[in-house]
């Protein structure tokens, strides 16, 4: 659509809600324009959204906005409370924990996105192809799926990562191995709802092959419910990422991720409270503003799904 | 019949298989660690000689395949083998430390329902509003801290500030080893025996973690039950009962919330096995000695035998919450039957 | 219909009902029964003949007798403990013990000579982790029975196979291993010719002031009186709560839940120190912190690399920002209160000179290494100064922190770089550090010594050798000058930099007193603990 840009807002508007879209691409673009349009209504979605665009430009801004070097120590100024020159205070090395705390963004938001990046197309072309092909490869999968959601996130985590050795990497790929198998459901549940239908049928008719069915015609229709499970996994992509931390298997010092940070400073929470509360607090708020988006979009893409 | 009876061994085989590699993960998992199970055993200043021997005792000098047939040789005949943490066999050590976490999830439970299930219904009748949003943003932020943090918060503020509630662990010394042991779930065993100090002293012992462990796993029941009845709402049996001019409380909860309690069972089932994982952090903060306690230190003490028989533990109550659920659905709902 | 008013109500009716019995549920421990919060997830067993760790060897230590103990108003001898006695033979081969009459067993059996042999017996013939302590003078299951005898109740009669110093024999029986058991209840509890060590391990049968009545492993441990004992203890029951965190010791100690707190961190016990009605107790202990470097890998097979890194760490800010009350500098390999310790400071953080003695290597840019450490505080805060400190020098340090036995796991396999770990003394003669630091006789796999040096490929065969001719000087204060000598040597080659010892604190609540706290776990000692 070469002449998308020459045209003026309204008429923009009215091709994107054109009841009858021309091109399946006019289509698609409608269809995401009018889901901005509802989740533009929702408020508290749109808090979300904003924080997280806020926390993502703070940790690329990291360098500008941070005051002091995250790792430089200045053991004689340890467990100093806020002031002046150290807004946040100081940890138990005497680093500036809003320098931390600004760095420490860029690890534990480019943890999360790692895992989706690793996560959502692993599950999306497992559960796709289980669904379309059927059969013994789909029993095979889905035993699999189960085997890996009997166990308890976290022990599976933990016991992968010891396994490994603890760090960042190993905490990503781990998380990432407890995090497909809904994906994976969820992308077959919604390849068998699609599998049968008649457009599906007509392409097959066409002669497309098996793997272009799945990955043109397929995939891109089950993205929907997966965008909303990806960003309702996001806070707890971030929680799992921290309970690591907190049993020692995550994130290592000095690395700033706000999991580890909260984790190695715990023991202050009597004495210097600051110290765990601001990471703490930082994954509070970037967990729910993740969790919050995600129900507001979990409301305009499909309000009826179950898990 | 025949069909059923299909069904039921289709069911059976696939959990069979799925616990299966449950057992075939972890115990592999397991024997890769970089642990030295003999370090656990002797500690790190056990002589050459001794470790060579004890290696051989074990049988941990044997190859991968061959310690996992014999594992699963005694799993068969219900024998996990024996924990090296606690001297005593894993079974036995799970009978004693499961009970706690069943305990403390099943408080939890029944508090996250109490709480999240009306807030889900009050946010559902006034979408849209204030209300609606304050219960939303409550509910989540429950699971949006690190439950570590929610914990150790708890114990500063209603603990040490407050002076409300006890501290950690299960019961106060003054009442240990008083109620005989009958459940293992402490607050039962008191009740039934009438000891009702040490239930008392235990109750209170018992509401901080599971509070905590309760509004961590709340969002999820509110979001549902919220879900369900702005669907119902919907219904056009609704739309009758409001023609036919029925109080707002009576078409809430007797029309509305009567349709939806059979996929709120779900719900809760699948909530449940999820706070046993809750529970492994919740239970470390408050020195409850539970389940998730004894994995991770068995894990973290390389403790083979007593992690392989924890994990299947939680995977066959995982399995089978599952199944209850989908039987729960299909054998209530009207539409599915 | 749901009202915002009843779902408030709701979800406050939980914490009015605590209000109401908050009493009831905080009031302080009974004046009958001492709570002690620690971290108690290390205990094995409590068999003498298998317990190593620090937990399970203090509660021996409180429940069984040895035959002697260290004096630790001087730390250089030792005296009778089970055993009134003793005489040596000139060759100092034999040692004759002759008991104290009239000390019983908490079954109400008599404590004889009979038992002793039995348990060292045992300790050989079991040969489980701390069975070397015993079989390191030349003991096997085969002489045994025949060199450690009984020729009457009141008398034991120990041959040695070999010449040892008399001094490190009488250190080694008041090691933990030389717990003396009840013969007649061990062997009622026997099954398939274990000696009664499975029965041993969740019990105890000594002649201590307390005994064993319940562990639940990571829960707690309760000890009561042994009713039988001479010593009339203060407190009748003892509750060992398992309490991992330091900061809920440390508030439960606060609200006065706990009687004693045992693993504050600096940071906790600076706190609580400043509060009026508690009691710091420090004692220090035979434990060390250093920093250990593989010789097998590269870089690190330079002596003035090993130079460089101890003139580089900045022991005194490490001491008092990060450690105040829990360590000390040590930068000795034979910790203060172990007979011959050395305890001048040789070293000091000198950027300049660690410099210059890197170039001097070949270094002149620095390198990269891993470092290993335990993830706990206060490890993962040392570890990360000391990479600070480093780093002035030019070396990279990679930190690699992991939880403590797989640290040990891979100290063992010699796959380290550089590694941060403690070292605690077996026993309190200073063979134990000096073989553990020194000694390598065989630098290959098939080792049968594969102690600190040979896991840092530490081969020295002239310190190897004066280790060896140490233990075998019968002239005390030789000896000690030996030992003296080796640490002066150590410092100038070795690849060990000796950083802290540790201080043992326990933390006192309000009206308690007489927790005596030793240089060894085996040594701290409840009997005198009272509440007001």
């Amino acid at each position: 659509m070469s002449d998308t840009s020459t045209m003026s807002g309204t008429s923009l508007r009215a091709w994107l809600l054109s009841d009858t879209p021309a091109s399946r691409r006019q289509a698609g673009w409608g269809r995401l324009y009018r889901l901005w349009r509802d989740l533009r209504a929702n408020p508290l979605a749109m808090a979300g959204l904003v924080t997280i665009i806020l926390l993502i430009l703070a940790a690329l801004a990291a360098p500008l906005l941070a005051p002091y070097s995250p790792d430089a120590q200045h053991l004689s100024n340890h467990l100093a409370p806020p002031s002046a020159a150290h807004w946040l205070g100081t940890d138990e090395l005497g680093r500036d924990i809003l320098s931390r705390l600004l760095w420490g963004g860029r690890i534990t938001l480019g943890m999360v996105v790692s895992v989706v990046v690793l996560v959502a197309p692993v599950g999306l072309i497992v559960g796709c192809a289980a669904g379309y092909i059927g059969g013994l490869a789909d029993r095979v999968l889905m035993r699999v799926t189960d085997v890996f959601l009997a166990f308890p996130r976290l022990i599976l985590a933990l016991a992968f990562v010891a396994a490994i050795t603890p760090g960042i990497t190993s905490a990503i790929i781990a998380i990432a191995l407890t995090a497909w198998p809904p994906y994976a459901r969820i992308a077959r549940a919604e390849t068998l709802a699609i599998r049968n239908s008649d457009f599906i049928a007509a392409t097959r008719l066409a002669g497309a092959s098996r793997t272009r069915i799945i990955l043109v015609h397929i995939m891109p229709l089950s993205l929907g419910s997966l965008i909303v499970r990806v960003s309702l996994d996001m806070s707890s992509i971030i929680l799992t990422a921290a309970a690591l931390g907190f049993l020692g298997m995550g994130a290592q010092p000095p690395s700033p991720e706000w999991g580890a940070m909260v984790a190695s400073a715990r023991r202050f929470i009597v004495n210097a409270w600051w110290v765990p509360m601001m990471p703490a607090m930082a994954i509070f708020v970037a967990s729910l503003a993740f969790n919050l988006l995600g129900d507001g979009l979990r409301d305009v893409l499909d309000p009826k799904q179950r898990s | 019949m025949s069909g059923r009876l299909r069904t039921l061994a289709a069911t059976t085989a696939s959990v069979l298989i799925t616990l299966f590699g449950l057992t075939v993960v972890t115990f592999f998992i397991g024997r890769v660690m970089p642990i030295d199970p003999i370090v656990a055993i002797l500690g790190d200043h056990a002589p050459p000689d001794v470790v060579a021997r004890v290696r051989i005792e074990l049988g941990l000098n044997r190859p991968l395949w061959y310690q996992f047939w014999i594992f699963f040789r005694n799993l068969i005949h219900l024998d996990l083998g024996r924990s090296v943490m606690t001297t005593h066999p894993v079974l036995h050590d799970i009978g004693r430390y499961f009970p706690a976490t069943f305990e403390l999830a099943t408080a939890a439970m029944i508090v996250a329902t109490l709480i999240g299930v009306p807030l889900g219904v009050l946010a559902a009748v006034r979408q849209g509003t204030r209300t609606d949003h304050i219960v939303r943003v409550f509910s989540l932020a429950g699971s949006s801290i690190p439950v570590f943090m929610l914990a150790m918060l708890s114990l500063v503020v209603f603990y040490a500030a407050l002076g409300w509630l006890p501290g950690t662990g299960q019961v106060s010394v003054v009442y240990d080893g008083i109620a005989p042991r009958i459940t293992g779930m402490l607050v039962i065993d008191a009740a039934i025996t009438g000891h009702w100090n040490t239930f008392y002293n235990a109750l209170l012992h018992l509401i901080q973690p599971a509070l905590v462990l309760a509004y961590f796993s709340m969002a999820y029941i509110t979001r549902m039950t919220r879900g369900f009845m702005l669907d119902a709402l919907r219904g056009e049996y609704i739309t009758t009962a409001r023609a036919k001019g029925l109080s707002a409380a009576r078409i809430v909860w007797r029309h509305a919330f009567g349709n939806i309690w059979v996929q709120l069972i779900t719900v809760l089932a699948l909530t449940y096995a999820g706070l046993l994982e809750g529970a492994v952090v919740t239970e470390t903060v408050f020195s409850w000695p539970g389940l998730g306690q004894y994995l991770t230190n068995s894990l973290l003490n390389a403790d083979m035998n007593a992690v392989l028989g924890s994990t299947l533990v939680i995977g066959v109550i995982y399995v089978f919450l599952n199944l209850l659920a989908d039987v729960l659905y299909r054998l209530m709902d009207p539409r599915v039957r | 219909m749901l009202t915002r008013r009843s779902v408030l109500a709701a979800s406050a009716a939980s914490p009015m009902l605590a209000s109401l019995g908050a009493e009831d549920a905080l009031a302080a421990t009974p004046k009958n029964i001492a709570v002690m919060g620690k971290a108690i997830d290390d205990i094995i067993a409590f068999d003498p003949a298998q317990s190593y760790e620090f937990t399970d060897n203090e509660v021996d230590g409180n429940c069984y007798n040895k035959l002697v103990t260290p004096d630790l108003t001087t730390g250089t001898t030792v005296v009778g403990d089970a055993a009134e006695s003793w005489t040596v033979s000139p060759d100092g081969l034999t040692i004759t013990f002759k008991m104290r009459p009239g000390v019983k067993f908490a079954s109400g059996n008599e404590l004889t000579a009979h038992d002793a042999a039995f348990s060292l017996h045992r300790v050989v013939k079991l040969n489980l982790t701390p069975g070397f302590i015993v079989t390191q003078f030349g003991y096997t299951k085969d002489n045994i029975e025949k060199l450690i005898t009984a020729p009457d109740a009141q008398t034991l009669k120990m041959v040695l196979p070999k010449q040892v110093a008399t001094s490190f024999v009488l250190f080694c029986l008041s090691a933990n291993v030389g717990c003396i058991v009840d013969r007649a209840t061990v062997m009622s509890h026997e099954k398939n010719g274990d000696l009664g060590n499975d029965w041993l391990k969740t019990h105890t049968a000594g002649s201590g002031p307390y005994q064993l009545i319940s562990w639940v492993a990571s829960d707690h441990v309760i000890l009561e009186a042994n009713p039988h004992s001479a010593v009339k203890v203060g407190v009748p029951r003892i509750v060992i709560q398992h309490i991992p965190e330091p900061a809920s010791q440390l508030l439960q100690l606060e609200k006065g839940s706990i009687d004693i707190a045992r693993d504050l961190l600096s940071d906790n016990i600076k706190q609580i120190s400043g509060k009026p009605g508690f009691t710091v107790l420090t004692s220090g202990q035979a434990t060390s912190l250093y920093i250990g470097m593989n010789m097998g890998k590269p870089h690190l097979d330079k002596t003035e690399v090993h130079q460089a890194i101890k003139w580089a760490i900045d022991y005194e800010g490490i001491a008092k920002n990060i450690l105040p009350g829990t360590y000390e500098i040590a930068q000795n390999f034979l910790p203060a209160g172990l007979p011959g310790a050395l305890t001048d400071r040789p070293f000091k953080r000198d950027v300049a000179k660690a410099k210059a003695l890197l170039a001097q290597a070949g270094y002149p840019k620095g390198f990269s290494v891993t470092m290993d450490h335990f993830a706990a505080a206060p490890f993962s805060d040392v570890a990360q100064a000391v990479q600070a400190n480093l780093k002035d020098i030019g070396i990279e340090v990679k930190l690699l922190p992991a939880q403590q036995k797989q640290v040990f796991t891979k100290m063992r396999a010699r796959q380290h770089e550089l590694i941060m770990l403690q070292w605690g003394s077996d026993y309190f003669d200073p063979n134990s550090n000096a073989q553990a630091y020194c000694a390598d006789p065989d630098d290959s796999n098939n080792s049968k010594l594969k102690i600190l040096a040979w896991r840092c490929h530490f081969f020295n065969p002239a310190l190897t050798k004066m280790v060896e001719d140490a233990v075998k000087e019968l002239d005390g204060a030789k000896r000690i000058a030996m030992y003296q000598d080796m640490q002066r040597q150590f410092r100038q080659i070795a690849p060990f930099a000796m950083m802290m010892q540790q201080n043992a604190v326990a933390v006192l609540g309000k009206g308690v007193s007489g927790l005596k706290v030793g240089p060894m776990p085996d040594y701290t000692k409840y009997a005198d603990i009272r509440k007001a």
